[in-house]
């Protein structure tokens, strides 16, 4: 004898009846979040979501690269529900509510982009192929993240650029799969060319030192333009090869150009060593047209700042974010990563972490992973309490926009991390540009 | 003309620079006969001790304050450097000559660095071919560097120079020019007296001391100062260690022109192979001369009226050079016949 009921049962009407109004494509919005489920790569089916974490953990810029995993681990966290939510409180407008994204918990994994291209593009294909990453974000670099941004659009997967300040991340070599927080070199020349002015006069001699490579060039560029804009002139602009190491070849020629401003287009070791160099062969005490010669570097970051000493004091430069901010935003980062680590976060970390953040922040206001839809989500978004204002993802070349600071050595610092002051918060309407004057197409949202 | 004396001026001192390590290079090679890549990582390890002394006159005691608070909310941190504490002005002095006392220091460490890499790694590659000795010691460079940034960091640390000798000397007045027509760091000043005085003391070292005619001997006829029942291997170890003496200390002296990383020896290796290969490897004088001579090629190479010409040239000038120097005289300036010619 059996108990069970013979016929046809309700579960089983209900069954049939959904998979029916599934089938003629008339399911209701609620269940749309899975609708995509065999149409993206690395779809997360389980419980968990896999983030991609691609940073320089070797080489020249592997410190930056360790600041950037310790805030992704710090963004995971809060994601998560775990720690003080950092930002996740002062984020406007959020769909966050500290249980992963999409109700998945997060998970990551991390690559070593090297800071070279080949091995950043390797590091990133192997997250995606192997680890089953959703996207790739991080970096110190803008070649590698125009390398690895490519890939990433090859294979839709979402790319939240770290550290690339080269105006060709977002210009000519944008893609529709690749985002951009931090800010660009075009910015840098538009934010300090009227403090450069109202510091130094409309009346100077600019001589440029350039980082032989793209982001160096695209930086000379942009400050070549917003100098000549407000009057100055350019002596000269003189390559130099990546990771000189001694520049007083290139120096010495400076001190009888004519040149009242030594423009420092170098980053990392090359700003270290330029700069350091430049103080000792007495820049900084000579005068050239009846005026103190000064020297400027528009890419500041703290990080670097430590390897110039005390060389770096009084020096005008900008930056995407310092952590001496007074937003709750900032403040709240700057609790969490202090407690977390015992020192303030750099740039590289707070641009890392907000990233993730506004990746999740788009699943959740999208409702699903699907690559195209989260795009859609991020294109145009304009979001508040991370730190710099306002600010806008525009949709036309994925560039955030937002207010610049423009900083300058401390001369007083009152610690080891108090090594730059806020000159000004150069609002973001000053640094706006056309998006097509980089040109660039972004590419298709569905790739196959 | 103040142009060319500025970039002749700063061949010297680059040119010292390559001339000490690549001094070292080719004793080992002329001793040992080893082609040893990772002497630019003993010159890397010779920044660090400069680091690692400064790093220890400035370590801080810590008393987190009881009414002031860091911005992440924890007790703020209020550090005083010891040698301030205990030896109050003089500590501050220790501080600033930090660098040129590290010289001092880094001779016996150096030494030890030497002795141990040659003891424990190079010696069992004596007989081996030169293509393994080179993979080995470039592979030990690699490592040495790695064991450098972890525990240093990635980042260029500043080795301020005394302050007394901050700024730059008037040079443009000594020759009859007008005030600041041509001035030029003190310490780059320095460092080439100093480079001057270092390759003196090795030469006079092996010109007029008994272990250095044993040495010279040695090199010139090994089997023979053997046979006359002279421990040859164990003088070539100690010079070994010298040379890696010559290296560390000139690594110190740089510090406060280019702050250390972990990848100043790779920066510096290929440069002064390039040295050794055209002075003639094994030639003491020839590594000396071609260090400045390359030195001083690769500072009007930077000049803007020699690129305007050969643009890009400053990157390659070197480079140049060693081609034309062993496609006409493969041993080298000073080179002796037979030696790397092949």
């Amino acid at each position: 004898m059996s108990d069970q009921k013979k016929g046809v049962s309700r579960r089983r009407v209900l069954k049939t009846g959904a998979a029916g109004l599934l089938a003629t494509g008339a399911a209701p919005m609620i269940f749309t979040r899975g609708a995509w489920a065999q149409e993206f790569r690395n779809n997360p089916t389980g419980s968990e979501v896999v983030l991609g974490f691609n940073v320089p953990q070797t080489g020249a810029y592997a410190d930056e690269g360790a600041d950037e995993l310790r805030a992704y681990m710090l963004a995971v966290k809060h994601l998560n529900g775990e720690g003080d939510g950092g930002m996740l409180s002062t984020m406007q407008p959020s769909s966050l509510g500290g249980n992963g994204i999409l109700g998945k918990k997060v998970t990551f994994v991390t690559g070593d982009t090297q800071t070279k291209s080949d091995a950043a593009r390797d590091s990133a294909r192997r997250m995606i192929e192997r680890d089953g990453a959703l996207i790739i974000t991080g970096g110190s670099s803008s070649g590698v993240a125009v390398a690895v941004q490519a890939l990433c659009q090859e294979m839709g997967i979402i790319f939240m650029a770290g550290l690339t300040h080269s105006n060709d991340t977002t210009g000519k070599d944008k893609k529709r799969y690749g985002f951009r927080h931090f800010f660009n070199a075009y910015m840098s020349g538009a934010a300090l060319a009227p403090v450069l002015e109202a510091e130094y006069g409309s009346d100077r001699q600019a001589y440029h030192l350039t980082a032989d490579y793209n982001w160096g060039w695209t930086q000379e560029e942009s400050l070549i333009n917003s100098t000549e804009a407000i009057g100055w002139q350019t002596t000269k602009a003189v390559r130099t090869p990546l990771g000189a190491g001694d520049f007083s070849q290139y120096i010495t020629p400076v001190l009888n150009s004519g040149a009242d401003v030594l423009i420092l287009n170098h980053y990392g070791k090359d700003m270290v060593n330029s700069l350091t160099q430049a103080i000792q062969f007495g820049l900084r005490d000579r005068q050239a047209n009846g005026k103190n010669i000064e020297i400027v570097v528009p890419l500041f970051s703290r990080l670097m700042a430590q390897g110039a000493g005390e060389n770096i004091k009084g020096i005008l430069g900008s930056t995407n974010w310092n952590w001496s901010l007074q937003d709750e935003g900032s403040q709240n980062f700057v609790k969490s990563f202090g407690a977390e680590y015992g020192f303030p976060p750099s740039q590289a970390a707070h641009t890392c972490y907000v990233q993730t953040l506004l990746y999740a922040d788009a699943c959740e206001r999208a409702g699903t992973f699907y690559p195209p839809e989260v795009i859609r989500a991020l294109e145009g978004h304009i979001f508040d309490g991370m730190g710099n204002g306002p600010t806008e993802y525009r949709a036309e070349d994925h560039q955030c926009f937002k207010d610049v600071l423009v900083v300058r050595g401390n001369q007083n610092p009152s610690s080891q991390f108090d090594l730059l002051e806020v000159v000004q918060e150069v609002p973001r309407a000053q640094v706006e540009y056309d998006a097509s004057i980089f040109g660039g197409e972004l590419g298709p949202y569905e790739v196959s | 003309m103040d142009a060319i004396l500025v970039q002749f001026l700063n061949g010297l001192d680059k040119g010292g620079a390559y001339a000490l390590i690549a001094l070292g290079l080719t004793l080992v090679f002329g001793t040992l006969g080893v082609v040893n890549f990772a002497h630019g990582a003993i010159f890397m390890i010779g920044s660090f001790v400069a680091v690692a002394f400064r790093q220890i006159l400035t370590w801080e005691s810590v008393v987190l304050s009881e009414t002031e608070l860091s911005p992440w909310g924890t007790a703020l941190e209020i550090r005083t450097p010891y040698a301030l504490e205990w030896f109050g002005d003089f500590g501050n002095i220790l501080i600033d000559f930090s660098v040129p006392i590290a010289v001092l220091l880094a001779i016996p460490v150096m030494y030890l660095v030497g002795i141990s890499m040659e003891r424990g790694l190079i010696k069992h590659f004596y007989k081996r071919p030169h293509a393994e000795q080179i993979l080995v010691t470039f592979g030990l460079a690699i490592v040495l560097g790695e064991v450098a940034r972890t525990f240093f960091g990635a980042n260029p640390i500043p080795q301020p120079m005394p302050e007394a000798v901050r700024g730059a000397a008037d040079i443009g007045v000594l020759f009859g020019m007008a005030e600041n027509a041509i001035t030029y760091p003190w310490w780059r000043l320095i460092y080439f007296i100093f480079s001057l005085v270092v390759i003196g003391a090795v030469f006079a070292f092996l010109r007029f001391t008994t272990f250095g005619l044993v040495v010279r001997a040695g090199m010139s006829d090994r089997e023979t100062v053997e046979l006359l029942g002279i421990n040859i291997d164990r003088r070539f170890t100690i010079m070994f260690g010298l040379a890696a003496v010559v290296a560390g200390v000139a690594g110190v002296m740089y510090t406060p022109l280019l702050p250390p990383t972990y990848s100043l020896g790779m920066d510096f290796l290929v440069l002064s192979f390039v040295v050794v290969v055209v002075g003639g490897m094994g030639s003491l004088p020839g590594a000396v001369a071609a260090g400045f001579l390359l030195g001083i090629l690769q500072s009007f190479a930077a000049m803007t009226e020699v690129k305007e010409i050969f643009p890009g040239i400053d990157q390659v000038i070197i480079y140049l050079v060693a081609v034309v120097i062993l496609l006409v005289r493969p041993r080298g300036l000073f080179g002796r016949k037979g030696v790397m010619e092949t």
